[in-house]
């Protein structure tokens, strides 16, 4: 019985943290809308300042939770401060392109970070006066622990006082609720965002700070946190604080419990849960459905024209200095061409359900990483050839985003891009943990193409060949009636109601097909690195998907081929230096600010209407 | 012939009775107007008998088919049309393309995936913007119209699956005077060569009297009366309900004196 409690107590002392950065994220995303991926590097900033500030600061008591305030603080000023330089000049930019952005301040953060601390883990101090343990019902519980389990109520009834008693509080809430309404009534609404990230930041950077004597401080904390934090956020409701507080203590004690009846599959026992949270609440526990926007965020899209002459030739040219390659470049260069082929074709799957479709995928590399090792099973346990494996890649993808996808295409929004991250986070945890089969953390290693396709050339062709054809049966789907009711679906899904289209059905079959050719490039990546790791399935790789649809344009057909190239150079060329987090940061919120509506949308924009096909008419 | 037959209809939200024990008919190449005040139900009997709300009782006879249990989408494919209070169209498309779009579904095109959509029954689309005077601008996006045009375009979009029945929901709502009189007298002269039935709701009264064959009164979820537009003026519990809002406290006003 004791040991039940102390693993409870446990469970609620680890909600504590938790509450405190998805409060922030839920108050955030409530008020802005922006899904904010920095949230776990403010916690993370949080932690580390209060390490360095605790030892400045007199020891002790009021020096310990001085330093813990101390550092909660600074990191509001920092989030209030990202708010104003950056994301206040993009708050019209097409949606989701604000998560673009905090994603490329988790870069900047990560080695300002780094470059601040170094890379090892840094332990901190215990907490004064709460370093012992007190024994209930015969177990040791730490002191601090029953400490954590006071502070999470306590933050959640000062947010409580906070929003209901004061004006600021009741101005967060009506936005939470309309914002445009909130506008509309003459409230600055500049300064409320700003407030509202500072806050939200400090909270993190709070939930942060507390961890020190419960964890070693390390730079991995931001990604590790931010996963959980969507998990309680989504769970919770989005905007809804004291969602936010159920669902950690839900988590919470999912995980203390969870350990000792299924230890193998504790990670994905979150994202189970959230799946099935959002299947029967589909706006979590104490959301509600969102709020329609009035009229569309940033530009209008432009309707599809078919290609001109001019972009034909252009892109028959690339298509032919693509297949003369092999005579003219080195083995290495043919590799990152292949590489940029592979990546082209994967942008482009997740373009098709995200661009034409209007439902983003936060977890679109599950299905090029089932492809993969679709491929690499069969070959690794059936012994079977490339061929097999190439036809299997596509096949398990499809298969995976079919499961997946029945589920998905019942959410909208945002609440459906992190059921797409808690599919891929189940996948992912699958293939981490079941260790016999897909080799953990060590992978499948010596996944080679068959003897005929074993020359880089020979290779390279076969990229060149499925990647383009891929692309180029992606396109015509687009602009065949498939790809035009799906569009009409995201436009409007009343009208396509009204016209006998069942949206939900095709919207299902659309995701499939984006898994099936996803995994197609899985499939071709596997064989050309010869092995396969879980990382191929994780958040960053979704995350760089994402990053190469919405840098190329997510409203141009070509948008996610232009991304992939300029992703993927970027990448090759940047990872040559010591801080390139920093670098590549730094270039993905240039562009943000600089051209929101992606590469291929900027150069459009500058090309003459008579090369682009685009009717010259100023819009709205 | 009667096109629609509705029986009993009713719906209720926790306490609040909706629409009670609703019966009316609509004939073939009928006009037929829905008013009332704001609550009266008209909303929630529009929305039974698309498919959105399942009513509590009652039956929705088109054509002799029940529609009670269908699906909008199905209820589309037998052959009703709608058109919205606030316009619902594809933003991202052109003009003509809004039109193909409800053909390729007509044409139980959605699924090809090699075709060029924008290639597809091109004249039929023409023809139907021709109708509503939108053929000049069948290229131009559909994002940048004004809203009278866009009320036009949802008229064609309506009309291209041939329905026998037009659901339209308060179809002159956000447009300026000269515009309604001008989209009702198109729409009546469109279903009237088609014979086409129409059942609309207004808050227009001018455009009621006007275009109208038939004028149904509801309020507070039951048929307040019904009749002839000329009738419909002239019955005095219309005015005092609704027509002539303040006659009722003159009513009042005098009692009490």
């Amino acid at each position: 019985m004791g040991f039940y409690v102390a693993q409870f107590l446990t469970g609620l002392a680890s909600a504590a943290s938790l509450f405190l950065v998805a409060s922030g994220l839920s108050i955030i995303f409530g008020v802005t809308r922006i899904v904010n991926f920095a949230h776990g590097s403010f916690f993370m900033l949080g932690a580390y300042l209060a390490y360095t500030i605790v030892q400045v600061l007199p020891h002790g008591i009021l020096g310990f939770w001085g330093s813990v305030v101390a550092a909660a603080l600074i990191v509001g000023v920092i989030g209030a401060a990202i708010e104003v330089l950056l994301l206040r000049r993009i708050y019209h930019a097409p949606e989701l392109f604000q998560l673009v952005a905090t994603f490329g301040v988790v870069l900047v953060i990560q080695d300002v970070t780094l470059w601040i601390w170094g890379a090892e883990d840094l332990v901190g101090p215990r907490a004064p006066g709460l370093d012992g343990a007190v024994r209930i019902l015969g177990e040791p519980i730490p002191e601090y622990d029953l400490a954590l389990i006071v502070i999470g109520p306590a933050v959640l009834a000062g947010i409580w006082l906070l929003f209901n008693r004061t004006r600021w509080g009741t101005l967060v809430r009506a936005a939470t609720q309309d914002r445009e309404m909130v506008g509309a009534l003459g409230v600055n609404q500049s300064w409320l965002f700003t407030s509202v990230f500072f806050v939200g930041s400090a909270l993190a950077g709070l939930g942060g700070a507390i961890q020190i004597p419960r964890e070693a401080v390390s730079l991995l904390m931001d990604l590790n946190v931010i996963a959980d934090a969507f998990v309680v956020t989504v769970i919770g409701g989005m905007g809804s604080v004291a969602g936010a507080f159920l669902a950690a203590v839900l988590i919470g004690e999912l995980n203390a419990f969870g350990i000792l009846v299924f230890p193998q599959i504790t990670i994905v026992l979150a994202f189970l849960v959230m799946a099935v949270v959002l299947i029967v609440r589909p706006w979590g526990l104490l959301g509600r459905p969102e709020a329609p926007q009035r009229g569309a965020a940033g530009p209008l899209e432009a309707p599809l024209r078919a290609a001109t002459g001019p972009a034909m030739a252009f892109a028959a040219t690339v298509l032919a200095l693509l297949a003369v390659l092999p005579w003219i470049a080195d083995e290495f260069t043919l590799v990152l061409v292949g590489d940029i082929l592979v990546f082209a074709l994967f942008a482009a799957s997740l373009h098709f359900i995200m661009g034409t479709g209007g439902m983003v995928s936060f977890g679109h590399a599950a299905y090029f990483g089932l492809g993969a090792y679709g491929a690499a099973l069969v070959v690794k346990h059936l012994g079977a050839g490339m061929e097999l494996g190439l036809l299997m890649a596509p096949v398990a993808a499809g298969i995976g985003a079919l499961v997946f996808g029945w589920f998905c295409v019942r959410l909208s929004g945002v609440y459906l891009a992190m059921l797409t991250l808690a599919a891929a986070q189940i996948v992912w945890s699958i293939a981490f943990q079941w260790q016999d089969v897909t080799g953990g953390d060590d992978g499948l290693l010596g996944i080679w193409p068959a003897a005929w396709a074993g020359s880089k050339t020979v290779y390279y062709y076969l990229v060149l060949v499925l990647s383009a054809g891929g692309i180029y049966t992606l396109r015509r789907i687009v602009h065949a009636p498939f790809g035009y009711t799906l569009r009409a679906g995201r436009d409007s899904s009343l009208r396509v109601d009204a016209i006998g289209i069942d949206l939900r059905g095709h919207q299902w079959m659309a995701f499939t097909i984006a898994g099936v050719f996803a995994g197609l490039a899985g499939g071709l990546y596997v064989f050309s690195k010869g092995s396969i790791f879980p990382d191929t399935l994780a958040i960053p790789h979704s995350v760089d998907a994402l990053i190469m649809v919405l840098l190329g344009g997510v409203q141009t057909l070509a948008g996610p081929v232009v991304g992939a190239v300029s992703f993927t150079l970027l990448e090759d060329w940047i990872t040559r230096f010591d801080y390139w987090r920093i670098i590549f940061g730094a270039i993905i919120l240039a562009i943000c600010i600089l051209a929101p509506e992606g590469i291929a949308g900027f150069a459009l924009r500058l090309l003459p209407g008579r090369l682009t096909g685009r009717v010259e008419e100023s819009a709205r | 012939m009667t096109v629609l037959a509705v029986r009993d209809l009713s719906k209720s939200f926790g306490g609040v009775q909706a629409v009670e024990a609703l019966n009316f008919d609509l004939a073939a190449g009928e006009l037929l107007a829905l008013i009332g005040p704001n609550g009266a139900g008209k909303t929630t009997c529009f929305n039974m008998l698309n498919g959105q709300l399942r009513p509590d009782e009652g039956s929705v006879r088109f054509l002799g088919k029940e529609l009670v249990g269908q699906s909008p989408r199905r209820i589309w494919r037998l052959g009703v049309g709608r058109t919205f209070q606030i316009t619902a169209t594809f933003a991202s498309m052109t003009v003509r393309e809004n039109v193909q779009m409800a053909l390729i579904s007509h044409h139980r095109r959605v699924r090809a995936f090699w075709a060029r959509a924008a290639r597809l029954y091109v004249d039929e689309a023409d023809a139907l913007l021709a109708r509503v005077g939108m053929a000049d601008q069948a290229e131009r996006a559909c994002g940048i119209l004004a809203y009278g045009d866009l009320k036009r375009l949802e008229l064609a979009v309506a009309l291209a699956h041939g329905p026998k029945l037009l659901l339209m929901d308060e179809p002159t709502a956000g447009m300026a005077p000269q515009e309604r009189i001008e989209l009702m007298a198109l729409t009546a002269d469109i279903v009237r060569e088609r014979g086409i039935s129409v059942l609309f709701t207004e808050h227009d009264m001018d455009v009621v009297f006007a275009h109208s064959n038939r004028v149904m009164v509801l309020n507070r979820g039951h048929l307040l009366a019904e009749g002839t537009p000329a009738q419909v003026r002239n019955d005095p519990i219309v005015q005092e309900v609704y027509l002539g809002g303040g006659s009722t406290f003159k009513a009042e006003d005098l009692s009490h004196a």
